[in-house]
């Protein structure tokens, strides 16, 4: 491992887990709030916040279109909550309703305007392209001490840096209103928690982390992380702190994993191609998730679902 | 069997507006109909007082409105004279069968902890004494050896007296419980019984929600009535008549199971 890894896989692999961490953190509260399709909500919103993004600044560089997108996902959330409380749905419909309508608006706006010079890419969408966000001026592990090779990192890393960071502070700062809100939200009302306004900060938190993973990383490790990692973390442990280790542990792994075996896996198979990294990690991720299913201590939950008698 | 048995009276309150818990003209309403119409009541200090009326009346409602749960449509709460946002850290508040995820990774000891919210904040650590204090409050429930246990897997008798644990550990000065001896055994009514009577010895104001009309002239001091609207209030040996019952449960009352209450007609 040397100047090779440095150039072509530390950047990739730090991008991926970064990912990982950022979507995961939020995951497990919006699980233990079965809000977890919100991930997948988002992802479908985003294309309309950057149609209209490309529409109003008439360019696709990345700055617009993530605040497009990040726009777009707060709308959603917002137009979700609307949804929800006016139409008196259960979250679950709401989100369909809402995403559905926003994605088919995109498309809509998307084909109405002269937008062929845009080439939005369903594949690009769907599995971003980890695999060359490399850092091309780098040599070694040196590079790192180097100014001028830093300056030529990928922008994804030092975006989905500061997000993950963000990400971390906002869970670590707000930790005692999370999870008393989450396990008791009337409880948390009676103490004054604003539960209404931290629902709100979870929400467009894991909106603000979903659009910078995709824009490195693509839809589906967004989704994949979003769920997989807290899930299974849930099944090692009864204690949420220690549930949010695991989680963080299991998104590290997944990164990594299914990093190398995208890239090297298919070589040991015999086959020539490397496989798509986003795709192997989400891969990994489920794995994790299943032997979680097969062998974590906690899954079989006496509680589940118990309704409380009286 | 009436004030001898050293029970606290009234309505000598010194100023009503200093009461634990006054409320004025509260009306909440989920959809059309109001779920409680305009509804008054003082509930007393150093006293248990129960809330009293058949199902649907709006007793967990008006609780809940008083805390500022659900939000009244008209009216005003004030907790020792004071609005409900000024005297937070004053109140415990231990819900009908707790609308918690059960499912969720907390233990039983981390559960009581949550009561101790309001003394530390957001990000200031749990100290070793806050911790002991969390233990004895689930020792004050007899649920000491279910303390590492999570929290779907107790029975709903042993749920309901860890709720009673965290309210315990808030360390407040009026305590709301709604139903606290809802589908519990004999004997953990007596355990939950001696709890609320020490926190009524220690000068806290208890007002509780309570269905056995058999218990209430040995458990309350004062009631409160209510069939969406206030019915009768005051204490026990005046207001928990047969009458007042009658007005309550829309006559639903045997005349027979009224004279097993041995009540007051009338006093
Ligand atoms: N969340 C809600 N949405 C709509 N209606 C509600 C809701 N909660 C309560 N109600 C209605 O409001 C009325 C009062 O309910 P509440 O729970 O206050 O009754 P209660 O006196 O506590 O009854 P119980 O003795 O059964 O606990 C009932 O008619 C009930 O159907
Ligand atoms: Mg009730």
């Amino acid at each position: 491992m040397g100047a090779d890894f440095v150039q072509f896989s530390l950047t990739p692999l730090l991008i991926g887990v970064l990912a990982a961490i950022a979507c995961a953190l939020p995951g497990n509260f919006l699980i233990l709030r079965r809000q977890a399709l919100i991930g997948d909500a988002i992802s479908h919103v985003v294309l309309p916040g950057i149609v209209v993004a490309f529409i109003i600044t008439g360019t696709i560089s990345a700055i617009p279109m993530l605040i497009g997108a990040a726009g777009a996902a707060v709308v959603a959330v917002i137009l979700i909550e609307a949804v929800k409380r006016l139409g008196r749905i259960e979250p679950g419909a709401a989100m369909g309703v809402v995403f559905t309508s926003m994605f088919a608006g995109g498309v809509l706006i998307l084909e109405q305007t002269d937008t062929s010079k845009v080439h939005i890419d369903v594949e690009h969408a769907l599995m971003g392209n980890l695999e060359s966000l490399i850092w091309f001026r780098a040599e070694g592990w040196h590079s790192l001490l180097d100014p001028a090779a830093l300056a030529t990192l990928p922008h994804e890393l030092p975006r989905i840096a500061i997000v993950c960071a963000i990400v971390v502070v906002l869970t670590l700062v707000f930790w005692r209103w999370l999870k008393i809100a989450t396990f008791d939200e009337g409880f948390a009302q009676v103490l004054g928690i604003p539960v209404s306004a931290l629902g709100f900060g979870l929400v467009v938190t894991a909106a603000v982390a979903a659009v910078a993973a995709f824009d490195a990383v693509g839809s589906i490790i967004v989704i994949a992380m979003f769920i997989c990692p807290p899930a299974a973390a849930r099944l090692m442990t009864n204690s949420l702190e220690h549930q949010i280790w695991w989680s963080v542990a299991f998104a590290t792994l997944s990164a990594i994993l299914g990093y190398v075996f995208a890239g090297y896996g298919p070589l040991w198979l015999g086959a020539t191609n490397a496989v798509s990294a986003a795709g192997m990690i989400a891969t990994a991720s489920g794995i994790i998730l299943g032997l979680a299913c097969l062998f974590g201590p906690h899954r079989m939950r006496i509680g589940v679902g118990k309704e409380p008698l009286g | 069997m009436a004030a001898q048995d050293g029970r606290v009276t009234y309505p000598a309150v010194a100023s009503v507006s200093d009461a634990p818990l006054t409320v004025r003209g509260v009306t909440v309403s989920y959809g059309e109909k109001p779920a409680v119409f305009s509804v008054d009541a003082s509930f007393p200090a150093k006293a248990m007082s129960a809330i009293i009326g058949p199902n649907g009346a709006g007793k967990s409602t008006l609780l809940k409105a008083s805390l500022g749960v659900i939000p009244r449509l008209s009216g005003e709460v004030h907790v020792f004279g004071q609005p409900i946002e000024q005297a937070r850290d004053r109140i415990a508040y231990v819900p009908q069968r707790a609308s918690v995820d059960w499912d969720f990774p907390t233990t039983v000891v981390d559960v009581v902890q949550m009561g101790l919210y309001r003394k530390i904040g957001l990000l200031r650590r749990l100290s070793g004494q806050m911790k002991a204090w969390a233990l004895e409050c689930l020792d004050r429930v007899g649920m000491a050896d279910f303390a590492d246990r999570q929290i779907g897997q107790l029975s709903g008798g042993q749920q309901q007296r860890v709720f009673l644990a965290r309210a315990l550990a808030q360390d407040a000065d009026l305590y709301l419980l709604d139903e606290p001896f809802a589908g519990v055994d004999a004997a953990t009514e007596r355990a939950i019984i001696d709890v609320l009577e020490l926190l009524k010895a220690g000068g806290k104001a208890l007002v509780s929600v309570h269905h056995d009309l058999s218990t209430v002239r040995e458990y309350f001091d004062h009631v409160f009535l209510i069939n969406v609207r206030r019915i009768a209030e005051g204490p026990v040996e005046t207001a928990f008549t047969t009458e007042n019952l009658q007005a309550t449960y829309g006559g639903r009352l045997a005349a027979t199971h009224l004279d097993e209450l041995s009540l007051a007609r009338g006093v």
